[in-house]
């Protein structure tokens, strides 16, 4: 950003050209291992093989979700936000309390007791994530203007371990017994799971009876998580590129002392981004635990490392780039469980972010541009 | 003032001296100490280990005792913590000289216990301490004097293995795991090894981890092998959400599981269909367990005066006491030598089944199989091993 204060930039040591060579070979051969393992087994039993592709485009778009978040707080403030795992948690509980305990889902049947079912547990099902999203946007901004505010102007690694104090603070806060207590809650979905299997067209799924055999399963939560996640994706496209705000939240991420010389009010525009970052997160925490019916205080810690891991594969700060990069990491945990073994799936998903790291830094969409000072 | 003294010394010495002589034939009660966490981490535990035990000796009492002698409990409180229960062993083997121990429910607790009963030559026998090391020492011998009465964690996947072969007629098996547990892969290892020993099949083995979420990857694997029964032994939060993820998968395959299913907690709606081994069920109709019932509900009840219901541990404390003092009648005499060949020799129908040593000491005895169905925990059937 300031030229003038750059400093020189540290010798890089090349390493010896052997050593290189070994490495490219290595990362050559576990490609071409794993191109072979997808293959192999495609050929094998296409069927199975689209049944993981289901499950990780389910996994994928969830992680979307989040990876949005890291992506457009990290564009705009430089600063990976690894609290943003646990505003997804905090959307899930505030969704299990809001039906659980609330009833709120029921709301249109109380309030309008002519409506049709259908469109009230539609209404129902919306206003509970609405209000999951609502409460993670006054969470983040608050977080933002707490914890991220005052480091503003210092190093950059202060605000980073502020994230990770943040992060820890809810995680163990939230597992107080008088707050979301440490245990593992079943939780209660606004709306019945409806599955299908796609066989000869698609047929439901009615309870006790198993799908014939060769036949793809997915469910009702399955198509809105990628509408909602879709639909956040053209939102944000539309966002960032034609409207006011999205314009000042570039001008922002572009130069900040620029931008508010042209009078932009930069913390604004700082915390509308961690608002609609967190909002996204919120959401895709409702449908996270709507989808796997089960939630606990550290339940954002993976998702949220494996969107950090989405982002970075796309290219920190790019919005395609998180998405691409999350649907990446969806079929890659999917494929992972499916073909080698289900604990394998993090060990997989981090390697994926160290081999970026070595190859391409900058990730799939990123500018191979040096890091400003 | 002089021959005051004398007299005294003379009357505490033939009190001394009165003390040490035996009272060999005279003997007109047996002491059994029972060892239970009362305080500490699982409270609940120990009162209903020590209100089992207190009932059965209270049911051999009114029988007129055992050997004609009359049995008198003492309760210590070992706090499910190795070094109170220590403190517990040694004051009543070497205070109140007792030659028999009921106790401790926790193996951490147990273990050092039954070290000094079986150097000390006294007889115990642990209700419900599941760890092999309880009754087998560190060079791997079995400890002579020491017994448990519940069967240990690998019997279970034996046992469930034994059931959906013969009951259920499956021929096919699908195993899932967490390999990180102990308890867990006891039973799948047990499991596994029965089943492919009464000829069947394990179809597939897929493990995850105890903080996962999403097990669609393995659920599929499922769908595509479509085994006979699923092998699930983990605790009740890991079964509630496996079972609620295949339900909507279209799976049908029923689970099996282990004693780790039986919580208030577990979601009876996913798990409809399923199966699980545990110690004992109050709604089985033999009458033994039917007689106890009864009887443990006349004798004790909760805050609100309805009777209480025995559990799992109140179960196998009544039958470990049941089991002690059958051996003594076995061996004819109050000698602890004399019971261990008696105990080990024995066979006993008890509440929660008919018990037979094997050469560890551990129980040989039937497992109850109980069902999930319409929102409940039913008792389904008995499975001998």
């Amino acid at each position: 950003m300031q030229k003038v204060s750059s400093q020189p930039s540290p010798v890089i040591h090349e390493p010896k050209a052997s050593l290189a060579w070994i490495g490219q070979l290595f990362l050559v051969a576990v490609a071409l291992l794993a191109l072979y393992l997808v293959v192999s087994n495609l050929i094998k039993n296409p069927i199975l093989f689209t049944q993981f592709v289901v499950s990780g485009l389910q996994l994928g778009f969830v992680y979307a979700m989040i990876a949005l978040g890291y992506t457009m707080v990290y564009g705009i403030v430089k600063l990976i936000n690894f609290a943003h795992g646990d505003v997804f948690m905090v959307g899930a509980f505030v969704s299990f309390y809001a039906v659980s305990r609330f009833n709120l889902h029921k709301w249109p049947e109380t309030a309008f007791p002519g409506i049709s079912e259908g469109l009230a547990v539609v209404i129902g099902s919306i206003t509970v994530m609405l209000l999951s999203m609502i409460v993670c946007v006054m969470m983040a901004v608050t977080i933002e203007r707490v914890a991220y505010k005052p480091l503003r102007d210092a190093p950059r690694i202060a605000a980073l371990i502020t994230a990770i104090g943040v992060s820890f603070f809810l995680e163990f806060f939230g597992a107080l017994n008088f707050v979301f207590s440490p245990r593992f809650i079943p939780y209660d979905r606004p709306f019945e799971v409806v599955a299908w299997y796609i066989k000869d067209g698609i047929h439901r799924i009615t309870e006790g009876q198993a799908p014939p055999d060769n036949s793809v399963t997915f469910s009702n939560i399955f198509i809105i998580i990628v509408l909602a996640s879709i639909l956040v994706q053209f939102f944000l496209q539309f966002l960032v590129r034609s409207t006011k705000i999205g314009i000042a939240m570039r001008a922002t991420s572009f130069d900040k002392p620029a931008a508010r010389l042209m009078g932009i009010e930069v913390d604004r525009v700082i915390s509308f981004t961690f608002a609609v970052g967190a909002a996204f997160a919120g959401l895709g925490g409702v449908l996270y635990a709507i989808a796997y019916s089960s939630i606990y205080t550290q339940l954002g810690i993976l998702p949220g490392l494996k969107a950090f891991v989405a982002a970075v594969l796309g290219g920190i700060g790019s919005i395609p780039g998180a998405f691409v990069g999350a649907l990446i990491m969806g079929q890659a945990e999917a494929l992972t469980m499916g073909y080698i073994s289900t604990p394998m799936r993090d060990a997989v998903a981090f390697t994926i972010l160290i081999i970026v790291l070595l190859v391409r830094p900058t990730g799939i969409f990123g500018e191979p541009e040096k890091e400003k000072a | 003032m002089k021959s005051r003294i004398v007299l005294s010394i003379l009357v505490l010495l033939t009190v001394v001296l009165a003390s040490c002589t035996p009272a060999a034939p005279a003997q007109k009660e047996i002491k059994v100490a029972i060892l239970a966490p009362l305080s500490g981490p699982v409270p609940t535990f120990g009162v209903m280990t020590r209100d089992g035990a207190l009932a059965a000796i209270d049911e051999w009492n009114a029988k007129g005792g055992v050997l004609g002698m009359k049995i008198v409990p003492i309760v210590e409180d070992s706090q499910c913590t190795p070094d109170p229960a220590v403190n517990a062993a040694n004051k009543v083997i070497d205070q109140d000289k007792v030659h028999y121990i009921v106790g401790e429910v926790c193996s951490k607790a147990s273990i050092p216990v039954s070290e000094i009963a079986n150097a000390k030559g006294v007889v115990q026998i642990s209700p419900t301490s599941t760890n092999p090391d309880v009754t087998v020492g560190s060079d791997g011998k079995v400890k002579p004097y020491i017994f448990r009465a519940c069967f240990i964690d690998p019997f279970q996947g034996q046992v469930g293995a034994k059931f959906a072969m013969e009951n259920l007629g499956a021929k096919t098996a699908f195993i899932m795991l967490d390999q990180a547990n102990d308890y867990v892969k006891g039973l799948a290892e047990f499991f596994e090894k029965s089943f492919t020993e009464m000829g069947g099949t394990i179809v597939g083995k897929e493990s995850y981890t105890a903080t996962d979420t999403d097990f669609s990857a393995i659920l599929a694997k499922i769908a595509e092998a479509k085994p006979d029964v699923v092998y699930l032994p983990d605790y009740y939060n890991i079964v509630n959400l496996v079972t609620k993820q295949a339900k909507e998968k279209g799976i049908t395959s029923p689970f099996i599981g282990g004693d780790g299913w039986d919580s208030s907690d577990l979601d009876t709606a996913a798990a409809d269909g399923g199966y699980f081994t545990n110690h004992y069920s109050p709604e089985d109709p033999r009458p033994e367990v039917q007689n106890f019932v009864k009887a443990f509900g006349e004798k004790y009840k909760d805050e609100q005066g309805n009777p209480k219901v025995p559990d799992a541990l109140a179960t196998l404390a009544y039958d470990a006491t049941n089991l002690l003092l059958t051996a003594i009648q076995q061996a004819g005499a109050d000698d602890p030598a004399k019971v261990k060949d008696a105990m080990a020799g024995i066979t006993y129908n008890g509440v929660s089944g008919k018990i037979t040593f094997d050469p560890n000491h551990n129980p040989v005895k039937s497992a109850t199989i109980l069902k999930v169905t319409e929102g409940k925990v039913k008792f389904e059937a008995v499975v001998n091993p």
